[in-house]
């Protein structure tokens, strides 16, 4: 196990860095990143509409570049191109600040994506725990936006915002620590670590609690990332455009690609807590530089699909109601994740912390013998 | 302290990235302020009043119960991040005891807030009148 993608290509390529190297290692590793996590958000407005045209038997974007890929580009120089209007009665700097606070908070959580065993900039050792730390900095860049425009639709977007952002962090955070406690470890590389390449390793199928653990995580991220159906802070057809109802072009452009891009995380980090995050079958392409393109690709693939459901889920359910959403997270979920954790911290003590595929395995080799 | 330097860089390359667009935008953008376009939009009509008057109260009580039970997981990390290494020592017992007593205490939180009605978006007062006349205030 690596700590720091530094100390992976030190090991790799037989070399000693020096405090240079390593921050000449890191800004460009982080810039990569950044730049590629961009690109999948400005990708992911792309795949959003092409999806939803599928879904609604359209056609969606399909003139700027081949099968209209290039849209998020045009999109992306019109808001280059807009005027930039602030109300005159807002709150001037916390104004100016909300996006910015969106948009550092989703890139600081970059830091611990464990896109491969080698790949993960740094691998903190107090990873899931920074990363919850982190993603709510996107709750209150979402609550400062809406409240300082000074505008009462943005106003009541902001409060939703606020309110259902920090409702959905406590189950989310107590079916994290269920998972934690069957790893072992709050670093994403033992959480990931700890897992098989198949199902039957997965901590989806650990134990039972796991099983509903992650629908629980999932839903939570749906409603923390504010999307449909839960998309009450921006609700179009209600509060016109919600807490980002007064920002126009590239500050809007930074709300919106803060979202896309804290989508994609939260999807990667249930692919790697659930999942089996970059578990390679078969070992395939071993230890080397090969070897982290596979992990790569297996986990951009299971995340890209999670990325799918979210966007499918977008388009086939309605919107809750406000005091329906309270009463699924305070009378549902948490008590169900509550319960979760209690389970898993028996099933542990019980089994060892065993799986239920290797009590299944041990009961059956036992019987044949 | 090396392995924190990303989170600091990624947070500088956030700046950088914002800060870039803004000012390219600024160069390159129209920029004609007038009145009508410094309101702030409700519907098209002049807005009435500020929008910072008082909220409902629900948010506020549903932000002190969050602060709770984000305190109380925040706690929980530290000791079940060690379960499994007591497990192999031999000695979970002792962490899975204070674990679910831990947990009941904040099983008795949901309960108390359930029973309070505050769970409740819309908090009807039959409810409260309920629990009165039950002599559970």
């Amino acid at each position: 196990m690596n700590e720091t993608i530094v100390s992976y290509l030190g090991e790799t390529l037989g070399l000693n860095f020096n405090w240079l190297g390593t921050l000449v290692i890191f800004l460009i590793a982080s810039l990569i990143l950044a730049s590629f996590l961009a690109l999948i958000g400005g990708l992911g407005t792309y795949a959003e509409r092409k999806i939803s045209a599928d879904i609604q038997m359209r056609y969606g974007p399909n003139r700027v570049g081949p099968y209209g890929i290039l849209q998020f580009l045009a999109d992306g120089v019109k808001m280059l191109l807009k005027e930039d209007c602030i109300p005159r009665e807002s709150d001037k700097f916390i104004f100016k600040l909300a996006p910015i606070l969106c948009f550092a908070g989703v890139l600081a959580s970059l830091a611990v994506l464990p896109l491969s065993s080698g790949f993960i900039l740094s691998d903190l050792n107090v990873g899931i725990f920074y990363l919850l730390g982190v993603t709510s900095v996107v709750g209150v860049g979402i609550f400062l936006g809406g409240y300082s425009s000074n505008s009462k639709w943005a106003m009541l977007g902001g409060m939703r915002g606020a309110s259902q952002i920090i409702s959905y962090e406590v189950p989310v955070t107590l079916t994290i620590l269920s998972v934690v406690m069957i790893a072992g470890g709050l670093s994403l590389n033992t959480l990931v670590g700890g897992q098989g390449a198949y199902p039957n390793g997965w901590y989806l199928f650990h134990n039972p609690f796991s099983f509903i653990g992650f629908f629980i995580y999932f839903i939570g991220s749906l409603a923390e990332t504010n999307r449909a159906p839960f998309d009450l802070p921006e609700a179009e057809s209600e509060l016109v455009s919600g807490y980002h109802t007064e920002f126009s072009g590239m500050r809007f452009a930074f709300f919106a690609l803060s979202e896309y891009i804290e989508v994609f995380v939260l999807c990667a980090i249930a692919a790697a807590l659930f999942l089996g995050g970059y578990n390679v079958p078969f070992r395939l392409g071993g230890d080397g530089l090969l070897g982290q393109l596979f992990q790569l690709v297996v986990f951009f693939a299971k995340s890209f699909l999670l990325y799918y459901v979210v966007i499918w889920v977008r388009w086939t359910l309605p919107r809750m109601r406000v005091d329906h959403l309270m009463v699924l997270c305070w009378k549902y979920l948490t008590p169900i994740a509550l319960f979760n954790l209690v389970g898993t911290a028996i099933w542990m003590y019980c089994f060892n912390g065993r799986s239920m595929y290797m009590i299944l395995k041990h009961f059956l080799m036992a019987s044949g013998q | 302290m090396d392995v924190y330097l990303p989170t600091f860089l990624l947070i500088f390359i956030a700046l950088v990235i914002v800060f870039g667009a803004l000012i390219v935008s600024y160069l390159i953008r129209p920029s004609n302020p007038s009145l009508v376009k410094q309101t702030a939009y409700e519907c098209g009509e002049l807005p009435v009043g500020p929008a910072w008057a008082n909220f409902n109260v629900r948010f506020y009580v549903i932000a002190l119960v969050f602060i709770i039970f984000d305190v109380e997981s925040a706690l929980m990390f530290p000791v079940v991040a060690v379960y499994r290494h007591f497990l192999q020592l031999g000695s979970g017992g002792a962490v899975l005891l204070s674990l679910l007593v831990f947990i009941g205490v904040l099983i008795q939180g949901v309960i108390y807030c359930w029973r309070k009605g505050d769970l409740d978006w819309i908090k009807s007062y039959r409810t409260s009148s309920d629990v009165r006349a039950k002599g559970l205030k």
